[in-house]
């Protein structure tokens, strides 16, 4: 049994700061953590091998401070790590993502066959949730996306059951092996790593690879290989300046002129249609 | 929650492979301490755990705070062109404060600003992830967001490990060092000392308050990162012993408040209250204005000195920095003992493993250096100072009113003879106290610090 | 790997591509066992702009089961053609067929641009589709344009935080796909009867094994106790000035009568009068309501980035100087205390003269040929 999980850094909201003068983000010196569904998914990967065996490989792409998350996923118990990184990766979209841990996956599988992906459900800074269903879509593997439990798996049949969590329903699917997993937070609680776990991981040794290194050409990945290319920033619309409806606590006033000036707006009708 | 994991020495100095649990020293804090203890052990080659309850060394330290050149810059050399440093101290003040006014003495020289400088404003969060970086890249092994809870001891009652709140969390070592700040875990454990008294312990409250570069140099009149320390006495502490300071940083300034706990408790005052009325001071409030606050942050700090100090060392454990109560908390220095007690036990850790032996005698000789050196010789000398403040509270309550009163009638621009000015001034003073409980009080200080040669 | 998976996992490279051979806006109708899910209306009736202005025919691609009711609704809401694959295997969503039936369609008839509403349904299918077609997809947009002459599509989704807006194009390739989340475009007014161009598409052949997964059972789950801030459409949320449970009770009232959820900032959540999964700002979750309504909120930046994307933002606090003034549609200097409930009594007054407006119209409107409804 082969598990690989796909994991991203992504910076640590908490510590995000905002330039009070130009509103805009902070980003030196802040710190980087693995995204918070990740870890869940790192957590599932672990919670499979714990029950059937087999191996858990971690694997990111990401610049050399990112190798911090996969020894984090290492001390938690996953047995490898791989850092994809190089500077050609750079400016990659999410397609281009998905063809390097694709690929990345596509060369793991050569040497042992890979059973399961895992990925979280989105990651906190872009938040797009699309890698996961191109890394399945390229790899030909099962995609079931918002997964928030695993029934059951069974390896021989090369069969997988899960519960997906949507809107307003549980989706109860059975897929076939191999499969690609996002799993969503309510689907356990990551452990914490041993001490034995956190020292192994702080000595082990995590190989860098390169685009090379997976088979692909400097044309296909990073800046190159993306399709999407941000073309400007700006500053959100701006809320042209709010209008003082009344002063004072005349409460009733205020009401009256609210609700007309929403009403004028079309608002009200917009939300009460449901 | 974050667990900045690297690998230790990369020069093959570790010999250690997969979840190896044994180490020939493990010391527990990552504060200034700690990290001076570890980062001289690991340069030695020794297999050195630094263990460290928060996300990141400094994660859960606060202190004024100002950071001095000595000893830090024996330990790494011209420190401040690396480490994440505010600004470079030049301006110190002394203000003694009424409700409305204040007798200010200061020093501001050019002098502290140039190489190598003089003290430093650093903020801890940055400052001590920093210097713990420095003890992982010397290859001691740096494990954060772990608890180390108590002592691991052999049938002879000698300490072998520590006992952390990880699972399978039994770390082995031939001595611990215990760098685990004020509230020790382990000193109370091993019964080295017993729960803090209040009056041995000083509560500090501060706030970053964010002003921007300009604002700062402007209103503290500097240039560059030069940087001023503030310390006010008087009216900010209502009577209590303690004081409030301002410290400039990069962009921010830190403001706050220490006072003894049990004077607190006696008097009923609120430390956020105190900090509140503090900053609204009408002589502090200019200072702050405009100013957004960024952190609110409170810590206990050691203050009872020589006499609070617990036992050092016991079979295979050593006290350092604030767990060893090494803080000189009326000159407001706390992080320099800190440092200069972490390179003694090191030093002393070095010799122990020569030969072979670490039991409580082989590590005696920390003590013995520690006596030698400045920290205990300050602290000796100053041992009755806390007993002396706390029994002579019209030093903080009625002198920094005293002087105001002198000084208003001195200088107050009223057309009267120097002659009456003067006599006004002495008559001031002597109205609250008498000649004799003036040269009384005098009399009590110099023998009470003991620092006249 | 699937071998019976094929191309898609052999390709590796961007493919070159004649952009000027892709023509047409194009919407992917999404629904589940035949209701279709608004957020699909709302996108043709932005993507009728984009059209429009790129002057070509704007198209509804609708997959599933017995679909007919949901073209016939493509050409109400705006749609010229509509792209439909009917047919069984379709009626319950599921990644591979779904995939398939989309890709060939946009294989075929070339559109420029794809919009897909970025539901769980269509967050799932979109990531798929776009990887199968080689193509860029821009997800979570909050708004979308087109440059008449290029056709490149601009699309705008927040960024840093949600400090900055950043213009994503696909320049190259094709389609130029985008999402957007539900609630965030307006609903167009549709016109019932309208007609348009139906182009019937077939999936291709697939194997039971080719399918991949199979829904073995659904749960339907009621609404929930659960407030998921970030998806309401009407905010109202508390700062310090509430002082209490008192005030998070005249909130409770507000919301109620608007239909929407409370929230607090970051004050009201230390406080605990607020769980943190309400929190909104920078250390808590982003919105992007139709209405917020901020009750003794100061406004700091860290809060702001929180729901700065509101469309709407009404601002009450005592203090005149308070900074979300400046960051607010409309702002009440006033007491909390005295206005929220002022404004609860007259919501809830104008509601009922709403509904009473349309029980009123839709006793006339007799069928779905009727007038179109709500001018």
């Amino acid at each position: 049994m082969h598990f690989v999980v796909c994991i991203k850094q992504v910076p640590d909201s908490l510590d995000l700061k905002i330039n009070p003068e130009t509103g805009t983000l902070i980003r030196s010196g802040v710190m980087s953590v693995m995204n918070l569904y990740d870890l869940h998914a790192v957590e599932e990967a672990l919670r499979l091998k714990d029950r059937f065996g087999g191996r858990v490989t971690v694997i990111t792409m990401g610049p050399g401070a990112a190798e911090q998350s996969l020894r984090e996923a290492v001390s938690m118990g996953a047995d490898q790590a791989i850092l994809i990184s190089n500077p050609a990766l750079g400016g990659a979209d999410t397609l281009a993502t998905s063809l390097v841990l694709a690929e990345a996956i596509r060369k793991l599988d050569a040497d042992e066959p890979v059973d399961l992906v895992f990925v979280g459900k989105q990651t906190s800074d872009s938040d797009t949730a699309q890698v996961g269903p191109g890394i399945a879509t390229r790899l030909g593997f099962t995609q079931l996306t918002y997964v928030m439990q695993i029934d059951s798996v069974d390896f021989a049949q090369r069969q997988i059951q899960v519960r997906r969590l949507l809107e307003d329903r549980i989706e109860v699917v059975r897929g076939r092996l191999p499969a690609l997993v996002a799993v969503l937070k309510e689907i356990n609680h990551p452990r914490r790593a041993s001490l034995p776990g956190l020292l192994r991981a702080a000595r082990v040794e995590i190989p860098v690879w390169s685009h090379e290194t997976i088979g692909l050409a400097r044309e296909d990945v990073g800046l190159q290989g993306s399709p999407t290319q941000v073309a400007k920033v700006f500053a959100p619309p701006s809320r042209p300046p709010g209008e003082l409806l009344s002063e004072g606590t005349n409460g009733a006033a205020a009401a009256e002129a609210l609700v007309g000036r929403l009403a004028e707006r079309g608002l009200l009708e917009d939300i009460w249609r449901g | 929650m974050a667990v900045d994991i690297s690998r230790s020495a990369l020069e093959g100095a570790s010999s250690m492979t997969g979840g190896e649990t044994r180490f020939d020293v493990a010391v527990v804090g990552a504060g200034p301490a700690g990290t001076t203890c570890a980062l001289l052990l690991a340069r030695a080659g020794l297999e050195v755990a630094l263990i460290e309850r928060g996300p990141y060394p400094g994660s859960k330290n606060t202190f004024g705070g100002v950071l001095y050149r000595h000893p830090l810059e024996q330990i790494v050399p011209r420190f401040w062109e690396r480490a994440p440093i505010e600004r470079k101290v030049i301006d110190k003040q002394y203000w003694l404060l009424t409700e409305d006014s204040a007798v200010k003495l200061g020093h501001r020289s050019r002098r502290f600003a140039e190489e190598p400088y003089n003290t430093f404003t650093v903020l801890r969060a940055k400052f001590d992830r920093w210097y713990a970086e420095q003890a992982r890249e010397a290859g001691a092994m740096l494990i954060p967001s772990t608890v180390a809870l108590e002592a691991i001891r052999d049938e002879r009652g000698r300490v072998i490990g520590v006992r952390t709140d990880r699972e399978q969390g039994d770390l082995y070592a031939s001595v611990v060092v215990a760098a685990d700040g004020v509230n020790s875990l382990l000193s109370r454990q091993l019964g080295l000392h017993g729960e803090l008294r209040p009056e041995h312990v000083a509560l500090g409250v501060k706030e970053v308050i964010a002003l921007g570069e300009d604002r700062i140099r402007e209103r503290f009149n500097l240039e560059g990162d030069e940087g001023a320390d503030i310390s006010l006495l008087g009216a900010v502490t209502k009577g209590m012993v303690g004081g409030g300071f301002i410290y400039t940083n990069r962009d921010t300034v830190s403001v706050g408040v220490v006072a003894n706990a049990d004077a607190y408790r006696r008097s009923g005052n609120s430390p956020v209250d105190l900090l509140e009325e503090m900053k609204a001071h009408p002589l502090i409030r200019p200072l702050l204005e405009g100013g957004q606050l960024k952190e609110y942050q409170a810590h206990l700090i050691p203050e009872g000195g020589f006499d609070a100090m617990p036992p050092l060392c016991a079979d295979g454990l050593l006290v350092v920095g604030d767990a060893a109560s090494l803080v000189n908390a009326a000159f407001f220095e706390g992080s320099n003992h800190a440092i200069l007690s972490g390179q003694l036990a090191a030093e002393t850790i070095l010799e122990a493993k020569s030969k072979g032996d670490f039991s409580a005698q082989a590590l005696a000789g920390y003590e013995r250096r520690l006596r030698q050196s400045v920290t205990l010789r300050d602290l000796k000398g100053l041992r009755r100072l806390p007993g002396l403040l706390h029994s002579h509270p019209q030093y903080f309550a009625i002198y920094p009113e005293l002087l105001n009163e002198a000084a208003h009638h001195f200088l107050a621009a009223d057309g009267r003879p120097k002659r009456d000015k003067v006599r006004g001034a002495l008559k001031a003073v002597t109205a609250r106290r008498s000649p004799w409980q003036l040269l009384r009080d005098l009399w009590d200080v110099w023998r009470g610090t003991n620092l006249w040669p | 790997m699937n071998s019976d998976n094929g191309k898609a996992s052999q390709v590796r490279r961007l493919p070159s591509c004649d952009t000027s051979a892709y023509r047409g806006v194009w919407v992917f109708v999404e629904q589940i066992d035949g209701v279709p899910n608004q957020v699909s209306w709302e996108l043709l009736g932005e993507a009728r702009k984009l059209a429009d202005k790129r002057g070509c025919e704007l198209a509804a691609a609708v997959l599933g089961y017995q679909i007919d009711p949901i073209v016939a609704e493509s050409f109400a809401y705006g749609a010229d053609v509509v792209y439909a694959i009917d047919d069984p295997l379709l009626a319950r969503y599921r990644t591979y067929p779904y995939r398939q039936g989309l890709v060939g369609l946009v294989r075929q008839h070339k559109p420029e641009m794809l919009l897909i509403g970025a539901t769980y349904q269509g967050r799932d299918l979109a990531g798929a589709v776009a990887t199968d077609l080689l193509t860029g997809l821009t997800a979570d947009c909050t708004m979308l344009d087109v440059d008449p002459a290029t056709g490149l599509l601009q699309a705008s989704r927040p960024t840093f935080g949600g400090t900055q807006m950043a213009t994503i194009l696909c320049r190259q390739h094709r389609p130029q796909i985008a999402s957007v989340r539900p609630r965030v475009l307006k609903m167009p007014v549709p016109q019932p009867g309208r007609q348009g161009r139906l182009v019937r598409g077939t999936l291709p052949t697939l194997s039971d094994s080719a399918l991949l997964t199979e829904v073995v059972e659904v749960i339907r789950q009621p609404a929930g106790d659960a407030v998921h801030i970030e998806d309401a459409r009407v905010i109202v949320a508390g700062g310090r000035g509430l002082g209490g449970a008192r005030g998070l009770a005249l909130l409770e009232d507000l919301a109620d009568a608007l239909g929407g959820v409370v929230a607090g900032s970051r004050a009201a959540v230390e406080q605990g009068w607020l769980p943190h999964e309400q929190q909104v700002g920078q250390t808590g979750r982003t919105v992007r309501p139709k209405l917020y309504i901020a009750c003794g909120i100061s406004g700091a930046i860290q809060h702001l980035v929180g729901m700065q994307n509101s469309e709407v933002v009404v601002a009450i606090n005592r203090d005149p100087e308070a900074p979300i003034f400046r960051a607010c549609n409309y702002g009440i200097v006033g007491d909390l205390f005295e206005v929220v409930p002022a404004l609860t009594q007259r919501f809830r007054q104008a509601r009922q003269e709403w509904e009473h407006q349309l029980t009123a119209a839709a006793t006339d409107l007799a069928s779905y040929g009727g007038h179109p409804h709500g001018s």
